[in-house]
């Protein structure tokens, strides 16, 4: 693959060339005391010289000396509530003179462009293409969506103290998935194309060949974010063997710390899990079928003919770890983690999917 | 189908939640189309005695009298249902409960002998059988119209019990406890606000009362490492819901750790 460089301050003709093809340009920027996805009018949104110091439970940012865009990791969202909504009405029913009529509910959809995803997100992203737009009743306003996706990748220079995708094999580069993706150093970005859409854009802006050094930096980020990781998922052989763990006292432990209040489902990129409600209006004449995100850890989630099977938080919590790490292996053939390590950071009790996941497998002692 | 009559009682409160009535502004209207409100103090209407379908009861049994009018307002109607905090768990005037009661009343009046007040505030349930509660303080117009509407369908209400994150993460807001280390009890509280305060960078002060499964132990402690001492541990859950059992339990856990009460107190 050839590699192109875009100096820094060019990063702008990116984005007018993404908008100029009809795109909405969403892009990372600091908000809320953390780095979220917004739309981006331009350039100077970007969070320049911001990076995060995660931890379980906890996530701040701080100021770096360099002024790179993209030094941070991840923030709490990802991809994910840009493709399926955490709140879409389904269909609606009203009555009305010629009787009740029902009728499917589509959302207005865009093109959108995104700037600044990570490996991680992409193979996120892919996960969810499985179960959203690849199974046997693809969901029409996710494959919408996706079908007018463009993603401007970045590579991680640094990994958090919170990432582990060497360990899943989701990072910290992007080998696919992408239409361009960056590598950012100190005065621009190499730009590596991945599909005939990214090569439009990629004729647009008039790039150079990156030189040998430049690459040979890339290089070098690559192998310190790869050497930063502290933590190792157990490999997808090994986590199959929590199936034979049901009755493990662990269950019990981390039951006694985690709240079940689902933020660990909600910041996960693969997490997918819904339910519906409906909405009347007041005088009951029009009700909307609403789809909202679940969690497994919801008491409602496992309510099924006025029971609630999982009672009690060591099950919900069992269910969310065996489901995730290995029944999704036979489900969607690999693990539904890919090492985001967002489920560690967001959890208000600092509960480390990893620390657990390898006390089960692995015996190990935290 | 015939109207709804509705009564809408009001016992020791600050009137907030009968404010979810008034507030709908046009709504009303079509409120007003199912339901025909027959007592309401706050709206004008006054006729304690009527028989009715629903009595919507705000506020908490603290005096003689509203015990009274309680079991009036239960005996003249088919449907009985507690709305807001006061009702639902006794309230912000439940916190007397935990204290001395006479010392308070003579340190602030001057002739406390005029103030007839039983010994606790305590909840609707306490005394009557009630047939739905709903939580909140103060309860949104939501919860009170999807009550009326699911009685109007002839369906069952339903009770929702959600952790207060999942509303705040479905709105995309960023978790304060994690970035800001604040005290937030939204892991423990119900959801109907709309995760309002995170919303706005505070911490969830648990006004909707305990979700379901509520792990209160976890979370004190989680507060204790974010640097709370005991007694403001103790303080974050009493506040609003001091008398649901959950809430209760946490606040004098953290109470009997309080390095400053004497051995004494602490009995």
């Amino acid at each position: 693959m050839t590699q192109h460089f875009l100096p820094k301050q060019q990063l702008q003709l990116l984005i007018d060339c993404l908008r100029a093809e009809g795109y909405g340009v969403i892009g990372p920027k600091v908000k809320d005391d953390a780095i979220v996805f917004e739309e981006l009018a331009d350039a100077t949104e970007l969070p320049y010289g911001i990076e995060e110091d995660s931890a379980p439970g906890r996530y701040q940012l701080k100021k770096a000396r360099h002024k790179r865009a993209f030094a941070f990791n991840t923030g709490p969202q990802g991809l994910k509530p840009f493709l399926f909504a955490p709140e879409q009405e389904l269909w609606r029913a009203e009555h009305t003179d010629d009787g009740l009529i029902f009728r499917q509910s589509f959302p207005a959809i865009r093109p959108l462009a995104f700037i600044g995803l990570r490996a991680c997100d992409l193979a996120a992203l892919a996960l969810q293409d499985k179960h959203f737009a690849e199974g046997p009743y693809p969901d029409p306003s996710y494959q919408a969506k996706r079908q007018q996706l463009f993603i401007v990748a970045v590579n991680c220079s640094r990994s958090a103290s919170t990432c582990f995708c060497v360990s899943t094999g989701d990072g910290p580069s992007a080998e696919s998935g992408f239409d361009l993706c960056l590598d950012e150093l100190d005065r621009g970005y190499l730009i590596n194309v991945g599909s005939d859409k990214g090569q439009r854009i990629a004729d647009k802006l008039g790039l150079e060949a990156a030189s040998g050094a430049k690459r040979a930096v890339a290089t070098r980020q690559h192998q310190r974010a790869v050497q930063q990781q502290e933590r190792q998922m157990p490999d997808e052989k090994t986590l199959m063997t929590l199936v034979d763990k049901l009755d493990d006292q662990r269950w019990q432990d981390i039951a006694e710390r985690c709240l079940a209040c689902g933020n660990c489902t909600s910041v996960c990129p693969t997490c997918f899990c819904s339910k519906q409600e409906s909405h009347s209006d007041i005088k009951g004449q029009a009700s909307s079928q609403v789809r909202l995100w679940d969690s497994c850890f919801s008491e409602q989630h496992s309510y099924i003919v006025g029971k609630v099977i999982r009672n009690e938080i060591s099950q919900r919590y069992r269910q969310w770890v065996l489901h995730k790490l290995a029944n999704w292996q036979l489900q969607y053939g690999r693990s539904g983690c890919v090492g985001c390590g967002r489920c560690i950071a967001w959890c208000p009790v600092a509960i480390d999917l990893v620390e657990e996941a390898r006390a089960l497998c692995l015996g190990d002692k935290p | 189908m015939a109207k709804l009559r509705v009564a809408i009682h009001k016992l020791t409160s600050c009137s907030g939640c009968q404010l979810a009535i008034l507030n709908q502004g046009a709504q009303l209207l079509d409120l007003l189309e199912d339901i025909d409100i027959v007592h309401f103090i706050e709206g004008g209407l006054y006729e304690p005695d009527a028989s009715v379908d629903l009595a919507l009861i705000e506020g908490s049994v603290t005096t003689p009298e509203d015990l009274q009018r309680l079991q009036h307002a239960r005996s003249n109607s088919k449907l009985l249902v507690s709305i807001g905090a006061c009702a639902t768990s006794g309230g912000v005037q439940a916190l007397r409960n935990m204290q001395d009661e006479r010392a308070w009343k003579q340190a602030i009046y001057a002739k406390p002998e005029f103030i007839d007040t039983l010994a606790n505030s305590t909840p609707i349930k306490a005394h009557a059988k009630v047939d739905f509660e709903l939580w909140g303080c103060p309860i949104t117009i939501e919860q009170l119209n999807n009550l009326i509407r699911q009685l109007r369908f002839g369906t069952l209400p339903i009770d929702n019990k959600e952790k207060l994150c999942m509303e705040c993460k479905r709105r995309q807001q960023v978790c304060v406890m994690v970035t800001r280390q604040a005290p937030c009890l939204g892991p423990v509280t119900r959801t109907a606000c709309g995760a309002l305060c995170p919303a706005f960078g505070r911490a969830c002060y648990g006004c909707f009362g305990p979700s379901e499964q509520p792990n209160g132990k976890s979370l004190g402690k989680r507060f204790a490492g974010l640097g709370l001492m005991p007694a403001q541990i103790a303080q974050r859950f009493a506040s609003i819901h001091s008398q649901s059992p959950d809430f209760n339990e946490q606040y004098h856990h953290w109470q009997a750790l309080d390095p400053k009460l004497s051995e004494e107190d602490k009995q």
